[in-house]
């Protein structure tokens, strides 16, 4: 029998497990069974309140919430088989909900609605989708992640370069970019709903003065077309503090002398960025980029505070959607199956981003 | 290939004075050291020389052009630090090459360079491996290598081997002065280590507070050291310095006594000895020698410690009047702890300065 390492404190497995206990509760209270909870509950019928006993489902709520089809549709014609135009002179189409209301022939559309659709010749193709506004909120979703990470990222690190100077007052600076991150995001949610009013806005007013009258304002946050925009741009100001922060702490891990050499070599600002400073901040680009891409599919105060998803769920998100599910229509095993097709999303994205930026030997 | 010449060179930070005037030139092909304590300025100087630091005031020219405010890549020099400073991520050959990729050296001509620094420094086998893979040695191997593929006029090292471990540091030592020959090009190397000092150097700056305290070839310094600093610094173990009293001057010696000392006459070398007054004598371990039983020498002591290292011993002693002393004998004897010893020395080869002897405990 090998002789027992360690000290006797270490080998006692019931003094280790009491010491473990509290926290271990804690977190299967609090991490796992709201995980596994989630997953559950997104295969019943449960909801939040209700008299009926609940019921196993299957995939319905899946099938609900991701369902898709296609339609293509061929012009109407009349009787000589000359294709009925409108008076616009554009050729007239069935109406898509003949076919997806009691259509015995089309059973896979039932109950979708339009997603959108293009011309493809004469005739029209449709994308429907069973439940369209949550479509929205992943389409909305994935272009807020995609102009964020990039956008956001980019500009911290524009931003850490800056600071990463030894200059006169240059903590004010790192102060002032950082001051965002401080405040709650529903507070600079509110502060930038009056920024981006359509009347007196700062940004109208300014935008106005700085073209002597010319710019018509704009309601940012009431404008289909500019509304998940306005979102996107204060959420990267709001943030970009924090990964600035992490970029700064990557530049100061790379030794001085790397700098001084390359300066002997004759490197240029910009060779000394791309062969130095880039190949060393590695490691902290991986990070700053998956914890940038989590933020963003996690986007839900901004919205709740600033728009509720409107106008016309221009700004529907996929965490905002489960919350409305889950709480405000009540409909508790909608909300848990957004969540889980929410984590398997960004479980993917991550495994994705992990292989894509691994350490090649 | 160049000369280099600093006139009245400083530096400050702020109100504080690194290099306080240094006056110096360096003459084409020369290997010159720059040896002293730390924060004795020594990097400091040598990295405005590379341009790494500004100069506060002075000149400093190179073959002749004053370059105080030339870039570092305008100067012509190539340096190798410390620390390597070599890039991890890239591997050897793309390391080597650096200077010339970011000069956009056509690849025919860069891949001929590495080829031939890779065989100067007698690493072919290493080219494709990362700097992670390499020892200290190896690594230090890559920054020379580096310094060599850009044919720059001057070379810089910054104490180069301080992180190597002996053996090492005495193989890398070796290579340096081969590669000095082979170069036949301006060298300027750093160190604290007065052995490196000694064996590579065609010149050495002995450097104490940012002033220069003696320039010379290493063999001028050793004999013929200015002053105390310079005698202290240089050798191991380090001169013996005893307080003495001064009886009669005349002409270029003086003759010398002390508790434990029998008067003695000691060349001056034209320094200012005054009759009557105290001086301070110095003698390395290696020019003394014990008197055989019997006999009386010229120092009185006894052993307190002996170090027998095979080829010398070193014998710590206390003298008959308290002050300590150090001598080191070229062969191997033995002495008990406790044994009274007379010493001779020769008088030509001590040196007399007017200044107190260091305190022991200041370096």
């Amino acid at each position: 029998m090998p002789m027992p390492s360690g000290s006797k404190l270490t080998q006692s497995n019931a003094a280790g497990w009491a010491f473990a206990l509290p926290g271990f509760a804690l977190m299967v209270l609090f991490i796992i069974v709201p995980f596994v909870f989630a997953i559950v509950l997104s295969f019943t019928n449960q909801r939040l309140v209700s008299p009926n006993p609940t019921e196993f489902v299957g995939w319905s709520n899946y099938q609900q919430l991701l369902g898709v089809g296609m339609l293509t549709l061929e012009p109407e014609k009349d009787a000589s088989g000359a294709i009925i135009r409108d008076a616009d002179g554009q050729p007239t189409y069935p109406r898509v909900r003949t076919y997806t209301r009691n259509n015995p022939d089309y059973p896979g559309l039932k109950g979708m609605r339009e997603l959108t659709s293009w011309q493809s010749g004469q005739n029209r193709t449709y994308i429907l989708a069973s439940d369209v506004v949550f479509l929205r909120a992943i389409i909305n979703t994935f272009i807020f992640v995609l102009v964020v990470a990039p956008v956001q990222g980019g500009l911290a690190l524009g931003l850490a370069l800056l600071i990463n100077q030894k200059l006169r007052g240059i903590n004010i600076y790192r102060a002032i970019y950082f001051m965002p991150v401080v405040v709650s995001i529903v507070v600079v949610s509110l502060l930038w709903r009056f920024i981006y009013d359509g009347n007196s806005g700062l940004l109208n007013n300014m935008l106005g003065a700085l073209s002597f009258g010319a710019f018509k304002p704009v309601n940012w946050l009431g404008n289909p077309h500019t509304a998940l925009g306005a979102i996107i741009a204060m959420s990267i100001w709001q943030a970009v503090g924090f990964h600035m922060v992490i970029w700064l702490s990557g530049l100061q891990t790379i030794s001085p002398t790397l700098y001084e050499a390359a300066a002997i070599e004759g490197s240029t600002k910009w060779q000394t960025f791309r062969y130095v400073t880039w190949p060393g901040l590695r490691n902290t680009a991986v990070l700053v980029l998956i914890v940038i891409t989590m933020q963003a599919f996690a986007l839900f105060a901004q919205i709740d505070v600033m728009t509720k998803g409107g106008p016309l769920d221009s700004t529907q998100t996929i965490v905002f959607q489960a919350v409305q599910r889950g709480y405000g229509k009540q409909d508790i095993s909608g909300g848990s199956a957004i969540s889980v097709i929410l984590f398997l999303i960004v479980l993917t994205i991550s495994l994705v981003q992990r292989y894509l930026t691994r350490e090649k030997t | 290939m160049a000369r280099i010449v600093l006139k009245n060179l400083r530096k400050s930070f702020g109100s504080v004075d690194v290099i306080k005037g240094v006056d110096l030139a360096i003459e084409d092909g020369e290997f010159t050291v720059f040896v002293g304590p730390s924060g004795c300025g020594k990097s400091t100087l040598l990295r405005m020389i590379a341009g790494l630091e500004d100069i506060s005031s002075g000149s400093l020219e190179i073959d002749g052009t004053v370059v105080n405010e030339v870039q570092p890549k305008d100067r012509g020099v190539a340096m190798v630090f410390q620390t390597y400073a070599i890039f991890p991520h890239m591997t050897v050959r793309e390391n080597v090459a650096f200077g010339l990729t970011i000069a956009k050296t056509p690849k025919a001509e860069k891949e001929a360079k590495v080829a031939e620094a890779a065989r100067i420094l007698q690493m072919e086998h290493l080219l494709d491996r990362r700097p992670s893979q390499l020892s200290g040695g190896q690594r230090q191997r890559v920054a020379i290598g580096r310094a060599i593929v850009r044919d720059p006029k001057v070379f810089l090292f910054d104490e180069p081997l301080s992180n190597l471990d002996a053996a090492l540091r005495m193989n890398m030592r070796m290579e340096i002065g081969k590669l000095h020959q082979q170069l036949s090009a301006t060298m300027i190397y750093v160190t604290h280590d007065q052995v490196e000092a000694m064996t590579l150097a065609d010149k050495i700056v002995v450097l104490k507070d940012g002033q220069v305290m003696q320039i010379g070839t290493p063999m001028e310094l050793y004999h013929e050291p200015v002053n105390i600093f310079v005698a202290g610094f240089l050798g191991a173990p380090s001169m013996n310095f005893l307080t003495v009293d001064v009886g009669e001057v005349s002409g270029d010696s003086a003759t010398v006594r002390a508790g434990a000392l029998e008067p003695i006459a000691v060349p001056t070398r034209g320094r200012d000895i005054r009759a009557g007054g105290t001086a301070t004598l110095g003698v390395r371990p290696q020019y003394l020698g014990p008197v055989d039983a019997g006999q009386t020498g010229m120092l009185h002591g006894k052993v307190d410690l002996t170090e027998r290292l095979g080829s010398e011993t070193v014998v710590e002693m206390t003298l008959r009047d308290g002050a300590k002393l150090i001598a080191a004998f070229a062969e191997d004897r033995i002495f008990t702890p406790g044994q009274g010893v007379d010493l001779n020395f020769d008088p030509a080869r001590a040196h007399l300065f007017a200044e107190a002897p260091p305190d022991p405990t200041a370096h």
